[in-house]
């Protein structure tokens, strides 16, 4: 690239005809226009501008790199729109639009400007092009990455939601287990569980697995972990909650639970349970 | 559902997703309730051992048709290190991986036919079928 870019300048002289002609393409295209107040995406847009033409000021010979200082503050404010476009229910081509949209009126103004230089009018468009794909390549990126960040954020909401431990009675918890029984699920509800124990010095734990699709190997061994873990603490476990097929399968598959107190349903192991810690339920006799 | 049907296995998040889909396939064979879930427990077993100790793979799920009996076939497939003593690994209680030991082992007793071929540095392709 032989001269040096020109788009600095036609952004700075150009600033308020790009402003309203790009602003005029993001609402023709766009379908949401409800979702963004017209104040805040002019704001937006005024504010990438005026970055872009800092930016690419400052970096005029060598343009590829949008990873380096000169577009930090950029790479800042296409962050905050890609997150609050993303919390809106953006889609992400719809983000990524965003910059894409300004690629109209950049290059009708640089062949307004330069139609006289055919060479620097491909060299400026070619400069303008890579850049702003660049750019709304990485607002994707962001979009990808903030719900990523969400969906992390929802698991883990979930694991701790999914594992209560439940009072039933003075010395009675009950542990119902709904879904997959994983390493890091086994880790939560251990936890929980001996905390539960000690803080109400429980006697016995009822864990119910009702609601566990598939006992395999593995959730055997981390239902066998947490009863070792609790029988430590002194509460003795009774596992409630096997399906007819569930047994067979344990059965099949070798998996000894010879050692472990296990009921049908989980009323059949609260009445165990009861009777462990010396009470009964009878009947109240008519007075 | 298309099939053969070829999942990948790369994480546990992948293990529980082959499951659902081993299940399903169950379900449109109208396998008893006992079935499935023993099919479904040996595809758990399978895939957890194709990512544990294969280090991830794939899994073909297909139905078989011989004109007297359908049935279901899983092939789980990984390029990793290997089987060295198959008749060990087959064996109850005997495991590298500080699991209970039961899983190849308590597979085989899962379902009707199974197929293990392992060479020490290419990987391991198991085959089962469960007849309805």
């Amino acid at each position: 690239m032989g001269s040096t870019s020109k788009i600095p300048e036609i952004l700075q002289h150009h600033e308020a005809e790009l402003l309203s002609a790009w602003l005029q393409e993001i609402t023709a295209t766009s379908n949401r226009r409800g979702l963004l107040k017209e104040v805040e995406l002019r704001e937006e847009c005024r504010e990438f501008l005026s970055l872009f033409r800092e930016a690419v000021r400052q970096n005029s010979t060598s343009t590829s790199d949008i990873q380096g200082i000169a577009w930090q503050e950029m790479r800042n404010l296409l962050t905050a729109i890609s997150r609050s476009r993303s919390q809106k229910g953006f889609s992400p081509s719809e983000t990524a639009s965003f910059v894409f949209s300004f690629k109209q009126p950049l290059f009708e103004q640089l062949q307004r400007e330069l139609a006289q230089d055919g060479q620097a009018l491909v060299d400026n468009i070619w400069m303008a092009t890579h850049l702003l794909d660049k750019l709304g390549l990485f607002t994707t990126e962001i979009y990808q990455k903030t719900r990523e960040e969400v969906i992390r954020r929802q698991q883990e909401e979930l694991m701790e939601l999914s594992t209560p431990v439940v009072k039933l009675w003075d010395g009675v918890l009950a542990l119902p287990i709904i879904g997959t029984l994983d390493s890091a699920r086994t880790q939560v509800v251990m936890e929980s569980l001996l905390q539960k124990i000690v803080e109400t010095g429980s006697e016995v734990a009822i864990i119910d697995i009702t609601g566990v699709p598939t006992v395999d190997t593995l959730t055997a061994q981390h239902l066998l972990k947490t009863i070792t873990a609790a029988r430590l603490m002194g509460a003795d476990c009774i596992i409630s909650g096997i399906r007819p097929q569930i047994a067979q399968t344990i059965v099949y598959l070798g998996v000894d639970l010879a050692n472990v107190i296990t009921k049908s349903s989980l009323a059949d192991a609260f009445a165990l349970a009861l009777q462990r810690v010396g009470l009964k339920i009878v009947q109240r006799t008519q007075p | 559902m298309e099939r053969p049907e070829v999942m990948s296995i790369q994480s546990s998040a992948d293990v529980v997703l082959v499951r659902q889909a081993v299940r399903q396939c169950a379900v449109d064979l109208k396998f008893s309730l006992v079935d499935q879930t023993k099919l479904v427990t040996a595809a758990s077993e399978l895939a957890r051992n194709t990512l544990d100790y294969g280090g991830g793979g794939t899994v073909t799920i297909e139905t078989v048709d011989t004109g007297d009996r359908r049935g279901v076939r899983l092939t789980f497939a990984d390029q990793g290190p290997g089987i060295p003593n198959l008749e060990l690994a087959l064996k109850d209680g005997y495991t590298t991986g500080g699991g209970l030991g039961m899983g190849l082992s308590g597979t085989k007793r899962l379902v009707n036919e199974f197929d293990i071929v392992s060479k020490v540095g290419e990987g391991t392709v198991v085959t089962i079928i469960k007849w309805k």
